[in-house]
């Protein structure tokens, strides 16, 4: 009787030594896989560091004819196309998560987050698409004249809306991106508020709070940290986000004030020069801007991480 | 009525009609690209564009081709990817937990999942296709994987981490090995919530156009031989799309509406029949 | 019911796996994007003559020039010809398929194809961002009798690499010293002025949308999209119109020759009917092939482009070569493209 519960137990434990190993190595070799992605990146880019060294990141030249790149119009492209993508996404994530949570009438609540969520769902390259063949063309004749004319005179804000009604440039992008990011940010966002205990909720509107006062001051701060992961997974989509971008961006290599200008995003200038880039300089360039790329999103979870221990902490 | 109070409640209706406005520019936007599909991929669809391979311009081809290696490239993905990462999660939960090499992974993890995925698909090309000396859809297949894991593995944390330890204690209390525990409680506790997160992966690589430029390239003829370039409706999508040909650009936008169809009915049926809250990811 | 789907899904998977493999051979071929919808055409139609199918890519010269150096293509096309040293450099070899052109197309109120002319410096100028109005005296001294607008000129170019911008680049190098000076020639350039439009497509879709615009385009996408078209005035003073008969002109002039593996850019060429931004695309092979059936199966398709494809080339608005630069083509053929025992691996 005890033999063959030891047998059992042994093959058990044989069994559970396997899964375990199985697990580790999987997960090591996750880790390795995207420690080789990093460093193949960086082996595809010495050539460019040896050719431009430091000043790469804010030259913002790019002649593939003279083989002199920089990375500065990239570079801002990345960022400014995700920080407009934010300024539109979060406003717009909150006031629906808010709508899902408290105002939407409990019969339409799942449809309602389900058409959401359906925004994600897209594919990224008819958000291209749609964005150039559809978007852009009604956007240039219908909404920038009208920010030329009344926002391009302002002072201080003046520039950056300044220039002919193209249809496509940074500031396309971004609202590209943004509609791209609110499923992300408005998903979670949903989550957490949702989570938010119901007696803290209903101890305010026992003391007269507006529904407003307690989303604002109840709901908000409990769900914090969860607001600012949702954030930060939008912001990264946003920031890797490559082919609707790469339809709507223009991809110009030069800096300009004005958001209607074409610029250029880092995955952008991959998607629509990588194919037909010659020349060793050339291709060592773009997967310098690759590896850059790399280094700022991992930046930029790195910063979140600290950050949401700092959150957690209060 | 003091002033404060007739402030608060004026504030109170503008936050709520503006979130409102929220929800609504959310469903515009939604119903908008929705619209532009149908409206320029419809009149393209017919049994014809479905079932008949790529043909040139003016060839009067389909689609076919190109959906089925879709098809079998998504499969082998997930097939590849799925098993992977869930073996990445249950170390995450299981085992490593809060260990610093469990924290790294599930950092790097999240980089991943950010990753463009044209650098995935360069990837893949310098280290399968140009040792191999050709393109192939089982390339196609890896890059694609490389983009199913990340997101897997963090729906499966997200979804071993609800299932409340007690479950687990109870387990191992009736003496159940760490084997059993995993596939028998936590796996099957969570399985909706796992599936949700395959099925947004398949969905999230149906459309992905990049990672497959340099993996399996495209094939105009028919070919279902993973060994070989293989066509896909994101690329042929692609280069229909910026083609000046009537025809071409008309299968470009049925193909968009094809893709689209396929995933929102994968998001729609997710949802509704599981009934789960899913996480997004 | 999940089951259910289950098992659908694992077997036409498997279904899909096991459909018999290609009787006839399958050779791959990728690069310029120019040439693609012609060289699908023609492996559409040898496939159908002889079984063996020819499946081409259009990811770009750049891309063509990089499989075929690692070897992960049977052949690679270009739309930019390789110098010698290029070629000797990853042991190439080149030769020409077909002629076509690029043409300016514009969107001017009341303009339509061809009632505008512009001489290659003007181009330039205007490329340049020197040139900014429509009824600027250069511009209007070429052009007596035609209205022209006092309004801004907004430049298309590409955003992406292409070996449209190349020839485009190279004609206003070749016509321009400011502009070779500045700018130079290139499949992707530091443009000086303009906007980018990602693909001929996005070059087409911007002039048509933007008043007031010009672009280049490959003459098929003018054609496609009813663009309206200029009059270039050509090396010996003539305007020509864009045309099947300008680009043959043009190649007709062209000085082929096999010690610079026909690296000919017809830009620019002499001869009252050349259309001035013509070019020829190119084909990249290994010169010495590992796998020489395979090669001669290649070249075996070319020469059956060079004979029968004729007519499905100039159906689709490309110029096939002249009968003698086919016939020194195919001398260089058993020339210069050999297998491992140095043998000529063609006819």
């Amino acid at each position: 009787m005890s033999s063959s519960f030891n047998k059992l137990f042994r093959t058990h434990r044989k069994i559970d030594r396997v899964v375990y190993g199985v697990s580790l190595f999987f997960a090591v070799l996750l880790l390795i896989t995207a420690l080789l992605i990093g460093f193949k990146l960086y082996q595809a880019s010495i050539p460019s560091i040896k050719a431009f060294g430091l000043p790469f990141l804010w030259s913002t030249e790019w002649n593939p004819v003279l083989e002199k790149f920089g990375a500065l119009v990239p570079i801002v492209g990345t960022l400014l196309t995700s920080f407009i993508a934010l300024l539109i996404g979060i406003p717009i994530s909150f006031g629906i998560a808010l709508f899902l949570t408290e105002l939407a009438p409990a019969a339409l609540k799942q449809t309602l987050r389900i058409l959401i969520e359906l925004l994600a769902g897209i594919p990224s390259i008819i958000y291209g698409m749609w964005g150039l063949f559809v978007f852009a063309p009604l956007f240039a004749d219908h909404v920038q004249p009208w920010l030329i004319e009344n926002l391009g005179p302002l002072p201080i804000f003046g520039p950056l809306f300044q220039g002919a009604p193209l249809g496509i440039g940074i500031l396309t992008a971004g609202i590209v991106l943004s509609i791209m990011v609110i499923p992300f940010i408005a998903s979670v966002m949903r989550d957490v508020f949702e989570i938010v205990p119901d007696m803290l909720k209903e101890s305010a509107y026992a003391l007269g709070a507006t529904r407003w006062e307690v989303v604002w001051n109840i709901i908000l701060p409990y769900s914090r940290v969860g607001v600012f992961g949702g954030i930060i997974l939008g912001l990264g989509r946003a920031l890797g986000e490559t082919m609707a971008v790469a339809f709507v961006i223009g991809n110009a290599h030069h800096l300009s004030a004005s958001l209607l200008m074409p610029g250029a995003s880092i995955s952008s200038v991959l998607a629509n020069e990588f194919t037909e880039a010659t020349g060793k300089i050339y291709n060592s360039a773009l997967s310098e801007l690759g590896l850059i790329l790399f280094g700022i999103t991992l930046l930029v979870f790195l910063c979140s991480k600290l950050l949401m221990k700092q959150l957690h902490k209060r | 009525m003091s002033f404060l109070y007739i402030k608060r409640r004026l504030i109170n209706v503008l936050a709520c009609t503006l979130a409102s406005l929220a929800m609504l520019i959310g469903l515009i936007w939604l119903g908008w690209i929705l619209f532009s599909l149908v409206k320029n991929g419809m009149p393209g669809i017919s049994w014809h564009t479905i079932f008949s391979i790529t043909k040139s311009p003016g060839g009067g081809g389909g689609l076919l081709n190109a959906i089925a290696g879709s098809f079998l490239m998504v499969f082998t993905a997930v097939l590849i990817g799925t098993p992977i990462a869930l073996f990445v999660g249950t170390y995450l939960t299981e085992f490593g937990q809060q260990s610093r090499l469990a924290k790294a992974v599930r950092f790097v993890n999240d980089i991943l999942l950010s990753a463009p995925s044209i650098i995935i698909g360069l990837f893949i090309y310098q280290i399968y296709v140009m040792q191999v000396h050709h393109f192939s859809g089982w390339a196609g297949s890896f890059a694609l994987a490389l983009l199913v894991i990340p997101i897997v593995v963090r729906t499966t944390e997200d979804m071993f981490l609800l299932v409340p330890d007690n479950l687990r204690e109870a387990a191992f209390a009736l003496g159940a090995p760490r084997w059993k525990v995993i596939l028998h409680v936590v796996l099957r506790v969570s399985r909706t919530g796992v599936l949700t997160g395959i099925l947004l992966a398949v969905a999230r690589i149906s459309g992905e156009t990049a990672p497959l430029l340099f993996t399996a390239l495209n094939n105009q003829f028919w070919s279902a031989n993973m060994n070989q370039p293989m066509a896909n409706l994101p690329t042929v999508i692609f280069q229909y799309a910026m083609s000046p040909y009537v025809d071409w650009q008309q299968l470009a936008w049925s193909g968009a509406l094809l893709i689209t169809l396929f995933v929102l009915s994968l998001n729609i049926v997710v949802r509704v029949i599981f009934k789960q809250k899913p996480p997004i990811h | 019911m999940k089951n259910k789907i289950l098992s659908f899904l694992l077997v036409s998977f498997f279904t899909l796996l096991s459909t018999p493999l290609f009787a006839g051979m399958t050779l791959i071929g990728a690069g310029a994007t120019f040439p693609y919808p012609l060289y699908t055409k023609w492996a559409e139609s040898y496939d159908k003559q002889t079984g063996v199918s020819f499946n081409y890519q259009p990811i770009g010269s750049g891309g063509g020039l990089k499989q075929i150096q690692n070897g992960t293509v049977d052949f690679g096309a270009s739309d930019k010809p390789l110098s010698m040293a290029e070629l000797k450099a990853s042991d190439l070899v080149q030769f020409p398929t077909v002629v076509g052109g690029v043409v300016p197309v514009v969107n001017i109120a009341g303009i339509t194809s061809g009632q505008v002319k512009l001489s290659g410096t003007v181009l330039a100028d205007i490329y340049l961002g020197k040139i900014k109005k429509w009824n600027d005296p250069k511009i209007t001294a070429l052009n007596p009798g035609v209205t022209l607008p006092d309004s801004m000129i907004t430049v298309v170019h590409r955003s992406d690499g292409s070996g449209t911008t190349f020839l485009f680049t190279d004609y206003l190098s070749k016509v321009s010293e400011g502009w070779k000076k500045q700018v130079g020639s290139d499949t992707a350039v530091s443009w000086p002025a303009g906007i980018g439009g990602k693909g001929n497509e996005g070059v087409a879709s911007y002039v048509q949308r933007v008043k007031g615009s010009i672009g280049y385009v490959e003459y098929a996408f003018a054609q496609q999209n009813n663009l309206a078209y200029l009059q270039m005035i050509n090396d010996s003073g003539q305007a020509v119109l864009p045309s099947l008969k300008t680009f043959e002109a043009a190649s007709a002039n062209a000085n082929w020759k096999t010690d610079t593996q026909f690296a000919e850019i017809l830009t620019n060429q002499p001869g009252a009917n050349s259309w001035p931004i013509a070019g020829a695309t190119f084909i990249l092979m290994k010169r010495i092939q590992p796998d020489p059936e395979k090669g001669r199966v290649v070249l075996n398709f070319f020469a059956w482009g060079y004979q029968d494809g004729k007519a499905l080339a100039t159906e689709m608005d490309y110029v096939p070569l002249p009968a003698p630069v086919v016939a020194l083509v195919q001398k260089f053929w058993k020339e210069n493209i050999l297998n491992k025992s140095d043998k000529p691996i063609w006819p």
